[in-house]
This record gives structure tokens, C-alpha cells and sequence, in this order.
């Protein structure tokens, strides 16, 4: 198996309000198609460690491979490409555009790649939000929708280019249990079926129970 | 393209907000219009008014009392003395053009010239039984004149060519016909300075607009003048000129005076006050218009600070999906270019509208200013450059806040 994630020597420190140091040493890597929840106690660094992952905060020692491609050093503008490309978010809060139908907010990332045709956007869309089950919510503003309904749609948004890796930043820690159920057996089918790298970060231990494999954290390093 | 997708609907989305932001740049946009379209329009009555009374170059001779040379010391010369004269008196001079006929073929001959006319001006006292009224009359070929001056639309009673026909004929200015209670037909006795006096006939009345004119000046055929003055056929003693344009007139007046040593006055330099009052005006249009325009920028400016303050959530999502930073300074300027591009546009109609009806508002009635409605002007290119202005405005009030934006960290907003 080839490798979707590869970290070299992570560290990371806070400068403000002083320094402080919030990850030492970490090195691991996730291979293509597993389902991997990062546990770990509050302040551990484990959110820090993800955004470090997504290419979003690009102040860090050591290196970062995604597809076996180095990411460390690359300008903002080539970042924010790549992302498009090849990974999805999920976040604790849905942060979907308000003013947007469903389907809108599930097609701008692929409008923004801009690979296919409106239409062909449009089609794999209504296919994502389909797999999730919300085809039918797709011309409803993003804001009418309940919880859960809003965090399918973000996962439905974060497939629609076809990513490698999603990274997920408790995404699960504002539903109830169905839905963090449903959530989790979606994400467990899209990384057993489709191959899809999915990175996590939870306080669900029971989320992480069911998981292939769990990285924890403790006090900014890896537990082994 | 998404851009402006996600533009757009920021901007629907905030639909009174949006027309707000609107608003400012339309009245900012409208005010400009209807200030320079009126305030052009004040210009150029003022110089057309002025151009109806000031030649674009009058050349005449200038009165030189030249004190430095006395007979006195003609009479002891070389003698070997210090002369000093106490109280000296000017000699007596002649005011007129030497060799005005060779000036005046020459003249004629300059392709920047399309009229000439020679005229003799002098001091007289009309005479109307007891009234004696202190004004000008000006001999001159009626048809070049009125050429120049436009004489014929000027007329209120006859036409310049009835001076022409009639023998000793006058064209008088309204205000001094009704101060002689003089009408077509009636006679009137000029006596000049000199002591001399001739009758002449009324035969037509102009007004020009300006009372210090239509109060004093009357037109008689050069002739007659230089009959009543008892000068021979080429005393003239100022030529008028009409250029090709007259925006050149102040140059070419420098070099006909170079040319012929007579003093030549362009109608700029002649009328300096009224040119001074008309660049008054064009910096108070400006002043004024740059001042709405800037309270509109302020007012997209906070809108568009607002709008981002409220959209950090959404900046940071689209930055997070791939979303570059120049994506998110097009979504916004966009929306800052679109308020103030439709703003403009809305603008330029008010603005004209408003225009439009102010030139149907009459103007007070007066005697001394030939004006109906007031004075404005439609002019594509102020229209161009209203909608330049309420382009570039929200494109600098707009620029700031969206680069703000594009500098939005997403780790912070989505961290929370």
C-alpha cells in the first residue's frame, strides 16, 4: 500500500501570548484508504496537528508529504490549488454559505477547480448528495436544514472533487448519536469502498473504537 | 466565474444594504452632473455673452503719453545743458491705425482669421430735444460687424442691413432708445466731443444682453463717423477679429501686436474677470463632486467592512476548499465595482433628469441679462466621466477591506 500522508519531524510552536511548544517530533503515516481517528485529551495539540496536515497553517519545522508529494515550502496560491484538488474538510460546524441551495454549496469547490462543465458538475452533486441520502433537500437553502442534514451536506462537499484525504476536525461533536452513527458509518464506506484517506480528529472514543487504526496523543507527541 | 457567482449572491442576499451602498454613489454621481452640466452651462452663457460684446482680438491704438521727450530739448541741443520741463502736456495725437488698409488686406489673408472688421469708436452726446445723453457710436461696415458679433439675433427692431439702405441711419442699444424715448423712424442729433453735430435717423434697435452696452453704444455706418469727425476715408481707429478658433485668441494676439505694434487684446484677457469667475465655478463643481463622491466611497467602505465582518466563517471555508487570495479579493471588489458601476449609471440618469428639468426652470425676469431658463449644458463626455468616477470610488473604498479579507488566517476563524 502507497502512502496518502507522510509526516517528517513535525514540531510546532505558539509564539503569542509567549512561546510555547505544542507538537515535538511527530512523524507517522497514513496509508491510502484508512480510516484514522486522532484522539487525545483537550490541548494535546491534536486540532493544531490537523490544520498542520491540511496545509491551512504553514508554520512548522519538519515535512509534510500528501501523495507522496512534499507540501512543506510551497507558496499560498499553489496550497489553496492542491486543497482543491485533492483534499475535503469536515468541520465540527457544517460553515456552510448561508445564501447558497445545497446543491450550490456542494458544487463551488468543483466550479472553483473548474475541470467540468457546469452540468457535469451538477450531476456529480445531486451523486454525492445522493450517497448521502440529502438528494432530496438539494434546492433548500443551506440554512433550513437541521444539524446532522447540514454535516452530510458538508461531507457530500468535501467529496465532490474526488479527494484522496479528508480531514475532519470533530465532526461529529455537535450531533447526536444517530447522526454521529450515521456519520461514522459513512465515513468507515468511504474509506473501505472508495479508497478515500480519512483523517480525524474526535473526542468520540466510541467513534474511534470501531476505527482500522487510532492515533493518540499525549502532550504533543504520538503515543504509541 | 465562481467568483462572481458567490459575488452576486453576497450582493442579493443584503438587497437594502446593497441599494443603500447604491444610493450613495447615485447621488454622489447625480449632484456631479447636475452641478457641471449647470455650472458649464452658467460658463458658457457668461462666455457667449461675452463673445456677443468682445471681439476675439481687438486691436486699436492705445493712448501713450510719452513724457521723456521734449521740443525743449530739440531746441537746445548740444548746448551742453540739463533741461528739465515742469508740468509737461501731451502733444496731440491721433488715435487712429496708420496704414489701416494694409493691415486690414493682410489680416484678410491670415487663414486663422475669418473676419475682419475696421471700425472708428468715438465719445458723442445724443441729443433728443432737451435730453443729452453721454455715449459711444461705433462707424462700421454693418455687415462685417454684425458678423462678428451675430448682430442680426441681436435685433429688435429692423436689421443690420437697413443701415445700408437708409441715408444716415443709426442701430441704437435698447436701453439708450428708451432712455431718448426714441423709436424706428424717429431722429436724433449726435454732437461729438469736438463740437460738431449731425442728425441721423433710427432705423433699427439691438440689445445684446450686457446694459453697459445696450445703455451707450450705437452703430452708424463708417462713413458718416468719419464725416461727423471730420477725418478723411481711412481713419480708423480699432479693428475687430474673428479666429478660426478662439481658444488660440491669446497667442495670436501676442503676435499681432509683435507684427503691427498696435495694442491687440484677446477676449480673454479683455473679459479676465469673468474667465476668473468661471474657474471659480469649475473648482467648486469639483470641490463639491469629489466631496459627495468620497462620502459614497465611506459608505461603501463601511458596508463592505461590514459585509466581511459578517462573512469571516464563509472566507475561511473558501479559503479552506482552495479558495486563493486573490479569489476572495475579486468576490469582494467585485461586489464594490458592481455597487458602484449600477450606482453610476443610476446616477447619470438621475443626474440628467435632474438637469433637464432644471434647464425648463425660468429664469427671473431681467433687463439686463437675455436669458429664459437657466443655462445648462448636456454633455456626453461629463457623463463619461461621472461614470469613470463612480467606478473608480468603490474600486479604492472597496479595495482595502477586500484585501483585509484575503488576509483572513482560516486556522483562526475555523478553530474558533
Amino acid at each position: 500500500m502507497s502512502a496518502a500522508l507522510r509526516v517528517e519531524n513535525l514540531n510546532k510552536s505558539f509564539h503569542e501570548p509567549e512561546d510555547f511548544q505544542v507538537l515535538f517530533d511527530i512523524s507517522f503515516t497514513v496509508n491510502k484508504g484508512e480510516f484514522v481517528p486522532v484522539i487525545g485529551k483537550s490541548g494535546c495539540g491534536k486540532s493544531t496537528l490537523l490544520y498542520l496536515l491540511s496545509t491551512l497553517d504553514t508554520d512548522y519545522q519538519g515535512k509534510i508529504f500528501i501523495n507522496d508529494q512534499l507540501l512543506t515550502g510551497e507558496s499560498q496560491n499553489n496550497l489553496a490549488r492542491f486543497r482543491n484538488e485533492n483534499i475535503g474538510f469536515v468541520f465540527q460546524f457544517h460553515f456552510l454559505l448561508p445564501e447558497f441551495t445545497v446543491l450550490e454549496n456542494v458544487m463551488l469547490p468543483a466550479l472553483k477547480l473548474g475541470k467540468l462543465s457546469r452540468k457535469e458538475i451538477e450531476e456529480q452533486a445531486i451523486d454525492k448528495l445522493r450517497q448521502l441520502q440529502m438528494d432530496t433537500f438539494a434546492h433548500k437553502l443551506s440554512s433550513r436544514l437541521s444539524g446532522g442534514q447540514q454535516q452530510r451536506v458538508a461531507i457530500a462537499r468535501a467529496l465532490i472533487n474526488n479527494p484522496t484525504i479528508i480531514m475532519a476536525d470533530e465532526p461529529t461533536g455537535n450531533l447526536d448519536s444517530v447522526n454521529t452513527g450515521l456519520v461514522f458509518d459513512i465515513f468507515r464506506e468511504l474509506s473501505h469502498q472508495k479508497g478515500i484517506t480519512i483523517l480525524t480528529v474526535t473526542h468520540d472514543l466510541d467513534f474511534a473504537k470501531n476505527a482500522d487504526r487510532v492515533i493518540e496523543m499525549v502532550d504533543g507527541r504520538i503515543k504509541i | 466565474m465562481v467568483d462572481t457567482l458567490i459575488a452576486k449572491r453576497h450582493l442579493m442576499a443584503n438587497k437594502k444594504q446593497t441599494l443603500v451602498a447604491m444610493l450613495g454613489v447615485t447621488f454622489g454621481i447625480a449632484m456631479f452632473i447636475l452641478m457641471i452640466s449647470f455650472m458649464i452651462g452658467v460658463n458658457q452663457f457668461m462666455e457667449d455673452t461675452m463673445l456677443s460684446s468682445t471681439p476675439d482680438i481687438h486691436i486699436y491704438n492705445d493712448i501713450k503719453t510719452d513724457y521723456t521727450v521734449s521740443i525743449a530739448g530739440d531746441y537746445f541741443k548740444d548746448k551742453n545743458l540739463l533741461v528739465s520741463v515742469r508740468h509737461p502736456k501731451p502733444k496731440q495725437v491721433n488715435l487712429n491705425i496708420k496704414n489701416a488698409s494694409g493691415i486690414i488686406n493682410d489680416l484678410q489673408h491670415d487663414p486663422e482669421i475669418t473676419r475682419v472688421s475696421p471700425f472708428l469708436s468715438t465719445q458723442v452726446f445724443y441729443n433728443y430735444g432737451p435730453v443729452q445723453i453721454n455715449g459711444y457710436i461705433n462707424g462700421v461696415n454693418i455687415i462685417d460687424e454684425s458678423k462678428i458679433f451675430d448682430l442680426r439675433s441681436k435685433m429688435i427692431v429692423g436689421q443690420p442691413e437697413d443701415l445700408l439702405n437708409a441715408d444716415k441711419g443709426i442701430i441704437m442699444g435698447r436701453g439708450l432708445a428708451s432712455k431718448l424715448n426714441l423709436s424706428a423712424g424717429d431722429m436724433v442729433t449726435l454732437t461729438t466731443p469736438a463740437g460738431t453735430s449731425m442728425s441721423f435717423r433710427v432705423v433699427g434697435i439691438f440689445a445684446i444682453g450686457i446694459g453697459t452696452i445696450d445703455d451707450t453704444r450705437s452703430y452708424i455706418n463708417l462713413a458718416n463717423v468719419q464725416q461727423l469727425m471730420g477725418k478723411d476715408r481711412s481713419y480708423i481707429t480699432d479693428i475687430n477679429i474673428k479666429l478660426t478658433n478662439n481658444k488660440l485668441a491669446p497667442s495670436k494676439a501676442g503676435e499681432l501686436y509683435k507684427k503691427y505694434n498696435y495694442k491687440s487684446d484677446d477676449w480673454q484677457t479683455a473679459n479676465s474677470s469673468v474667465m476668473a469667475s468661471n474657474i471659480v465655478r469649475d473648482v467648486l463643481t469639483y470641490v463639491v463632486s469629489i466631496t459627495l463622491l468620497t462620502v459614497a466611497g465611506f459608505g461603501i467602505y463601511n458596508i463592505m467592512n461590514m459585509t466581511i465582518q459578517n462573512k469571516m466563517k464563509d472566507i475561511a471555508i473558501l479559503k479552506a476548499q482552495g479558495f486563493s487570495g486573490h479569489d476572495i479579493v475579486r468576490i469582494f471588489l467585485s461586489q464594490s465595482l458592481f455597487i458602484g458601476f449600477f450606482g453610476a449609471l443610476m446616477g447619470e440618469v438621475l443626474g440628467f433628469l435632474l438637469s433637464y428639468a432644471l434647464s425648463r426652470v425660468p429664469f427671473p425676469h431681467n433687463d439686463f441679462i437675455s436669458l429664459k431658463y437657466f443655462p445648462v449644458i448636456f454633455n456626453p463626455a461629463h457623463y463619461f466621466f461621472g461614470l469613470v468616477f463612480g467606478v473608480i470610488t468603490p474600486f479604492i473604498a472597496g479595495l482595502m477591506p477586500s484585501i483585509k479579507a484575503s488576509r483572513i488566517d482560516p486556522v483562526v476563524i475555523l478553530r474558533g
